[in-house]
């Protein structure tokens, strides 16, 4: 068991190292370096652009030293003093603008995993158990609408419905009041009720897969000779049903987390986006489009960085779950 | 003796006996066609491409044409019958204005007195079909000339209609082209990984492991936002392509790998070897037939998840932009709520979306089935 949390953290490690440098690629790849944009920005307003302070910045991000230089310089600042680089739209440390998002996107992928979970195991052990029937044909077409829908669709007509029956926008995180609000009990179960639309929203897209190989996995299962067995020594069938098959089916489960989470994070940003969430997905969109390199940068690498961890503990997970795991 | 044996054959089940001499690509077929979902998805991705294919013959309308007395005009019903009775001949009502005087924006409502015949094969504006055949038949339209809108306007006034159907050509084209650079990819990577193993696998692996861990959305956000905003339409075009398929080819590479390593062992492939043939005439000649049929399924199952990626991508604005249509530019406009709830018909692309890719997944779904030998 050391050995394998020894190989397999070595490899997390790989993986972050890897992760920060297609980040710093995709800081690089626009055309022409920031500095130029950001004092193109500040002429443009018409501001005095300080020759002292291009110089400070030039030394800082060592923009006259070679690409790996720069890559070395940017992985110090975010290791020793937690200084992921500037952002020159909000012209301020990119460190004092994402945390709080990265928590809120934290709480929304995780809640949107639970709910994935808590759906999709109860229909997926009724699909498998009921199979052929009109729940399970139901259910089957549901999560292939739900595969084929883009997120950011779904997103737009349950808005759209909401919207048209209620007159209400569910937009945001919190309701108005409660923006600037210190953290109460009453905040936070304001927050609870803004979660439902896009956890709903972005669980959707992974109930769907989930279902499936539940299902697969429990009919395999079913048909094992001990399912007989057991059932031919009188088990109740629902203490059988739990007891064996569904503990077996479960565990290939778990290692979806591995692809799961991914997905997940990726259709929140979408979803944050039109649903105008405060989490990453708004801001590295807007980021992006103005070419706010830095700060886009950093987002894509503590987005990766915490899914390849997400993926690691589950692994993990799976490896103390199902001992045959740690001989591979 | 030999009578003998001829005697048990005739005896045989036709039926059974054209089962058992049949070839392998054609148990596949017969199997796909049980699969009666993905037969009638198959049936709709044909028409889907024939309608890329042929968009210029199929819209009614030039997609870029802007008539500002039709602006945010609600979708017209083709209709048979109304309050003044049948008729035969399919036909829309006229549209009646009014402007709310508050909001100075014009309302429409439908003169249920008028009616509005529509044809098939008229005559319309000039088109060149495929850029080389000069032509003005239309596909329909209607009888005096008139604009008609099946799926309403956009906020320009132009048919959302033909815009949906231009925007077919580009999204179904950019999940296909993107398929087939993935599949490039994935078979070369995967192929050689499998065929060598050892080293060049494991990184290949760590490689696949590593793209498939990270969030790809962010990933592909930072790609595209990385195309010069001066670049044409056709560049951006490939370029939204090429990234798509160089984060897509993994799982396609994945499979590749698979059948490779398990076919690898097999018999026939050492035969292969030992009776001296080369390494390129083992892996296309031996190999490839034997697990192409698993290929071809994934790469279906590939293309819809690229219509998606694009679609995204585009809505974003970061993928393909106006003036080209694609289904993902179409829903730009439906981005905020205030103009969804004024003119819901804007998010009528998305379910074309919702169309193509369940179809693909169906056909998908069907072709995999059909290669694997072991499902009866």
């Amino acid at each position: 068991m050391l050995a394998y949390l020894l190989r397999r953290s070595v490899w997390m490690l790989v993986t972050i190292v890897l992760v920060s440098m297609l980040s710093f690629i995709l800081i690089q790849l626009p055309p022409g370096d920031f500095l130029s944009t950001y004092i193109a920005q500040l002429s443009a307003s018409g501001q005095q652009v300080d020759a002292a302070e291009v110089a400070a910045l030039e030394a800082r991000y060592g923009l006259d030293r070679p690409v790996y230089v720069q890559y070395a310089m940017w992985i110090r600042g975010i290791v020793t003093r937690g200084d992921f680089g500037q952002s020159f739209q909000w012209n301020r440390p990119v460190s004092d603008l994402i945390w709080e998002r990265v928590w809120f996107t934290v709480i929304l992928s995780g809640a949107s995993f639970v709910f994935s979970w808590v759906v999709a195991i109860p229909i997926g052990i009724f699909s498998a158990v009921r199979k052929y029937s009109v729940g399970d044909y139901l259910f089957t077409f549901l999560g292939f609408i739900g595969l084929s829908t883009p997120n950011f669709l779904l997103a737009l007509v349950l808005m759209w419905l909401l919207y048209i029956n209620f007159g209400v926008s569910p937009g945001g995180l919190f309701s108005q009041e409660y923006i600037d609000a210190p953290w109460s009990l009453a905040k936070v179960w304001d927050m609870l009720q803004h979660l439902i639309v896009p956890v709903v929203v972005i669980g959707t897209a992974g109930t769907a897969g989930l279902i499936r190989t539940l299902r697969a996995r429990l009919l395999d299962e079913l048909n094992r000779p001990y399912v007989t067995t057991a059932r031919a020594k009188g088990l109740s069938a629902w203490k059988l049903l739990i007891r064996y098959p569904v503990r077996l089916a479960i565990l290939p489960f778990i290692s979806t987390v591995g692809w799961v989470l991914p997905q997940l994070v990726s259709g929140g940003i979408i979803v944050a986006i039109v649903l105008n969430l405060p989490t990453v997905g708004p801001m590295l969109h807007r980021s992006l489009m103005s070419q706010d390199m830095y700060l886009a940068g950093s987002f894509i690498l503590i987005i990766s960085v915490l899914t390849v961890i997400g993926t690691l503990v589950s692994d993990l997970l799976l490896a103390w779950l199902d001992p045959r795991i740690r001989y591979e | 003796m030999a009578q003998n044996t001829q005697g048990v054959e005739a005896t045989k089940d036709p039926k059974q006996l054209r089962y058992e001499t049949a070839s392998q690509w054609q148990l596949m077929w017969w199997k796909f066609l049980d699969h009666k979902l993905a037969v009638i998805s198959t049936a709709v991705v044909i028409l889907l491409l024939l309608i890329a294919a042929f968009a210029e013959f199929v819209a009614p309308q030039d997609p870029y044409i802007h008539r500002s007395q039709f602006v945010n005009a609600p979708p017209q019903v083709i209709r048979f019958w109304d309050e003044n009775g049948f008729s035969l001949r399919p036909f829309v009502h006229d549209y009646e204005r009014e402007r709310d005087m508050r909001t100075l924006r014009t309302i429409y409502t439908f003169d249920t007195d008028s009616r509005i015949y529509l044809r098939f094969f008229v005559e319309g504006t000039e088109y060149e079909l495929f850029s080389l055949i000069p032509s003005s038949v239309r596909l329909f339209g209607t009888e005096s000339g008139e604009p008609v809108f099946l799926f309403g306007a956009d906020r320009l006034g132009r048919d959302l209609f033909s815009r949906v159907i231009y925007g077919t050509r580009i999204s179904m084209t950019i999940g296909f082209i993107g398929v087939v650079l993935s599949f490039v990819l994935g078979i070369t990577i995967g192929g050689l990984a499998g065929y060598y193993g050892g080293i060049i696998d494991t990184i290949v692996q760590r490689i696949i492991e590593l793209l498939m861990s990270i969030p790809t959305i962010p990933l592909w956000m930072g790609l595209a936002a990385a195309v010069p905003r001066d670049w044409s339409n056709v560049q951006v075009y490939f370029a939204i392509t090429i990234i798509l398929s160089l984060i897509g080819w993994t799982n396609l590479a994945r499979v590749v790998r698979s059948q490779f390593l398990s076919l690898r062992e097999e018999d026939f492939v050492m035969a292969a070897q030992l009776m001296g043939a080369s390494k390129f005439r083992v892996v296309f000649l031996h190999m490839l037939p034997s697990f192409i049929s698993y290929v071809i399924a994934a790469v279906t199952l590939a293309i819809p998840t690229m219509i998606l990626t694009e679609t995204a991508l585009s809505f974003l604005g970061l993928g393909l932009r106006p003036p080209t249509i694609s289904w993902g530019v179409l829903l730009q406009e439906a981005q905020n709520i205030r103009s969804v709830a004024l003119t819901p018909w804007l998010m009528i692309p998305g379910l074309f979306v919702v169309i193509a890719v369940l179809s693909l997944n169906f056909v998908g779904d069907g072709l995999r089935d059909a290669a694997d030998p072991y499902t009866q």
